[in-house]
């Protein structure tokens, strides 16, 4: 091979391997959501209730424990699961029990989820129960969104704000 | 004589192919192919140079990040923009020039045995090379690095890491904090230097490891992305709105094709695939493969004069104080790092076949093939051909067969490695009888033990110890480096050199006067 061609082939797979790196750089294009569509993001982070109340322990549990341990009242640490609930449409779109988080049981409830639908006008119930002590959901929400294409819809919760959050 | 030719795979054929099409262009030496690992520094220096500038210019807060690095490409093209897209492209160019050399060194089965160091601490920089690339997408802070946070977020929340997910901190502008911004500089540049540190791990059992290719290499790799990166300079995606999804993207699939494949499928399944894909790798050193006989030192030979310990490719020898010898120093062998090749054999000064003791002993040997026996070998051998006009032809089991070119004025000699051959050897071959000398061997850049051939090239040609005497004709010395499977070029090569020696013998009949004669 002469010299010139020599050149001529290094010149072109030095010029291939920058069109394979341009290339890959941002080609093809990714297209994650479609273009009519809307995302809904349920995202909670939430502190169930406490499992079990406080108890007075009695004289003779309080003699069992050693000195520096007798405390009057025994809290479980442990809270309650966090079931969420999401219906669109009036039909059940996703539903999940988040066991609380940490090595007692004792951290928030986590839940992320995230669906697309259609963009437009949509009737969202929302429930959370966050409580196994009580009968049926604690927390309930219900709203009609007008979703536009590409928007995010994130369902959250928000106890200082009452409850279920949607924004 | 051994000569175990040991099957290739069809990985090494496919590697062999494809780098006798990148030698056409380049050369043998310059083959990027045989440099990808020089190739990866050189990009990496060239990351760490163009961000030192970014990182000045850049703004570390929600508001500024995307303002920043948008001022950079559209106010300063001429230097922030360029050095942006050089950033980028340098990343791209590391990570493509990685995967390559681990498929390669895969390809040849350079995984195992003395390798296994190098290969199990080169798999986990992948997991470092792409956390750092894919964090560095977020600093620009526009739909890109707001769909990519997120893709991670979700793929990381997958495993109970943090008691609150990380998702929570990108459901909303307002969630995203200018100490988000910190952190991510933070692992953007710490990892890096992570990555750096086990790159020291990865080379340390290597001896005199390519950290910089070649000046003409370098050269066209820094043109080509220089090129790229005005031709077609990287610029923001819109500014980042969690309250919108993004929606047509340039993804870099080079890093971030991970968040198409994870949406493909689910995170759990993503996690599945690249732990199992981890696990594959570190496995690989595992499988049962056939180890070569190490070096065995004989204390009485050694001199200490440490040419083993400095040619050894794999810094499988070190010096420690002779038990007989107040003062001097032998040479240790460590059989968990040594090739096998008999490189150490072909630097020591004691393996000369002129020694005229009962054995042939040198300081440092080969048991599958000591030199008494090679000696040997060249003796039978050349006694057993035509007698006037024979050559030798050394080869090694990793280049051309030798012994398909065997004949009757031709003795081949097939060492571990070409490395292996002392020059006093030639010298021997040529007072013994035969009329010159071809030494071949894989191609330069090529040799399966790295340095082979150049210690070869180097000791003949007088620029290494140990060298070819002065005295020697070198114009009935050859070399001719060829793959395995080029044995046609080599029977060229030869051919050539017969004539050339017959013209010389023809011009000067009593200039050679053997031991034979």
């Amino acid at each position: 091979m002469t010299k010139l061609i020599k050149w001529l082939a290094q010149g072109l797979l030095y010029a291939l391997f920058a069109l394979t790196i341009g290339t890959l750089s941002g080609w093809p294009r990714y297209r994650h959501l479609a273009p009519d569509q809307a995302l809904i993001r349920v995202s909670l982070s939430h502190e169930g209730k406490r499992e079990s109340a406080c108890r007075r322990r009695s004289p003779e549990e309080l003699a069992k424990l050693a000195p520096n341990m007798r405390t009057a009242l025994d809290c479980p640490r442990r809270r309650s699961p966090v079931t969420v609930a999401v219906d669109i449409d009036g039909k059940p779109a996703f539903s999940r029990v988040a066991t609380p988080s940490g090595l007692s049981g004792d951290g928030a409830s986590n839940v992320y989820q995230r669906f697309a639908l259609h963009a437009g006008q949509h009737r969202l119930a929302v429930r959370l129960k966050d409580d196994v002590n009580s009968v049926g959901f604690d927390y309930q929400r219900e709203a009609t969104v007008d979703l536009k294409p590409g928007q995010v819809l994130v369902i959250d919760f928000d106890a200082e704000k009452g409850g279920i959050t949607l924004r | 004589m051994n000569s175990p030719h040991p099957s290739r795979s069809i990985g090494t054929l496919a590697c062999q192919r494809i780098d006798h099409v990148f030698d056409a262009a380049f050369g043998p030496a310059g083959n990027p192919l045989r440099h990808l690992g020089a190739l990866g520094f050189l990009f990496l220096w060239l990351i760490v140079a163009s961000g030192l500038y970014l990182y000045a210019a850049f703004d570390t807060s929600v508001t500024g990040a995307y303002r920043s690095v948008a001022w950079l490409s559209h106010e300063q093209w001429y230097l922030g923009g360029v050095l942006r897209s050089l950033h980028r492209y340098a990343a791209d160019a590391f990570i493509a020039v990685t995967l390559l050399h681990l498929l390669r060194e895969f390809l040849l089965g350079r995984y195992s045995g003395f390798r296994r160091y190098s290969w199990l601490t080169g798999v986990p920089l992948l997991w470092f090379a792409y956390a750092s690339g894919i964090v560095g997408f977020w600093l620009g802070w526009d739909r890109l690095a707001q769909f990519s946070a997120l893709a991670t977020a979700e793929w990381l929340d997958r495993l109970p890491l943090v008691a609150t997910p990380l998702t929570r901190n990108f459901m909303s502008n307002a969630a995203v904090s200018d100490r988000l911004f910190s952190l991510f500089i933070f692992v953007h540049i710490g990892v890096p230097l992570l990555l750096l540190f086990g790159l020291w791990f990865h080379i340390r059992r290597i001896s005199r490891a390519e950290v910089f290719p070649e000046p003409a290499l370098a050269a066209g790799a820094l043109v080509a992305l220089l090129a790229l990166a005005l031709v077609l300079p990287v610029t923001s995606q819109g500014p980042a709105d969690l309250s919108r999804a993004p929606g047509l993207l340039a993804l870099d699939w080079l890093y971030l094709f991970i968040h198409p494949l994870m949406y493909a499928g689910s995170p759990g399944a993503l996690w599945a695939l690249v732990l199992g894909a981890t696990l594959f790798l570190l496995a690989l050193p595992a499988l049962p493969r056939p180890a070569a006989p190490s070096a065995v030192v004989h204390p009485d030979a050694c001199s200490g004069c440490r040419r083993c310990a400095d040619d050894c490719p794999y810094a499988a020898i070190a010096m420690v104080p002779h038990p007989d010898r107040p003062g001097r120093e032998l040479a240790r062998v460590d059989a968990d790092l040594c090739a096998g090749c008999g490189i150490c054999t072909g630097s020591c000064p004691s393996s000369t076949p002129f020694r005229s003791g009962r054995a042939l002993v040198t300081g440092i040997d080969m048991p599958q093939l000591p030199l008494a026996q090679l000696r040997r070998s060249l003796d039978e051998k050349l006694a057993a051909t035509s007698g006037d006009g024979s050559i030798v032809l050394f080869g090694c089991d990793c280049g051309p067969r030798v012994d398909s070119l065997a004949g009757a004025d031709v003795a081949s000699l097939s060492l571990i490695c070409t490395g292996m051959l002392p020059p006093s050897f030639v010298e021997y071959a040529l007072r013994i009888g035969a009329e010159g000398v071809l030494v071949s061997g894989c191609r330069a850049g090529g040799c399966a033990f790295r340095l082979g051939n150049r210690w070869t090239e180097e000791r003949l040609h007088g620029a290494r110890e140990p060298q070819l005497r002065a005295g020697v004709e070198r114009d009935r010395l050859r070399l001719a480096w060829a793959d395995r499977g080029e044995e046609n070029a080599l029977a060229r090569a030869l051919a050539e050199f017969r004539t050339t020696l017959a013209a010389a013998a023809a011009a000067a009949p009593l200039r050679r006067i053997s031991v034979r004669d």
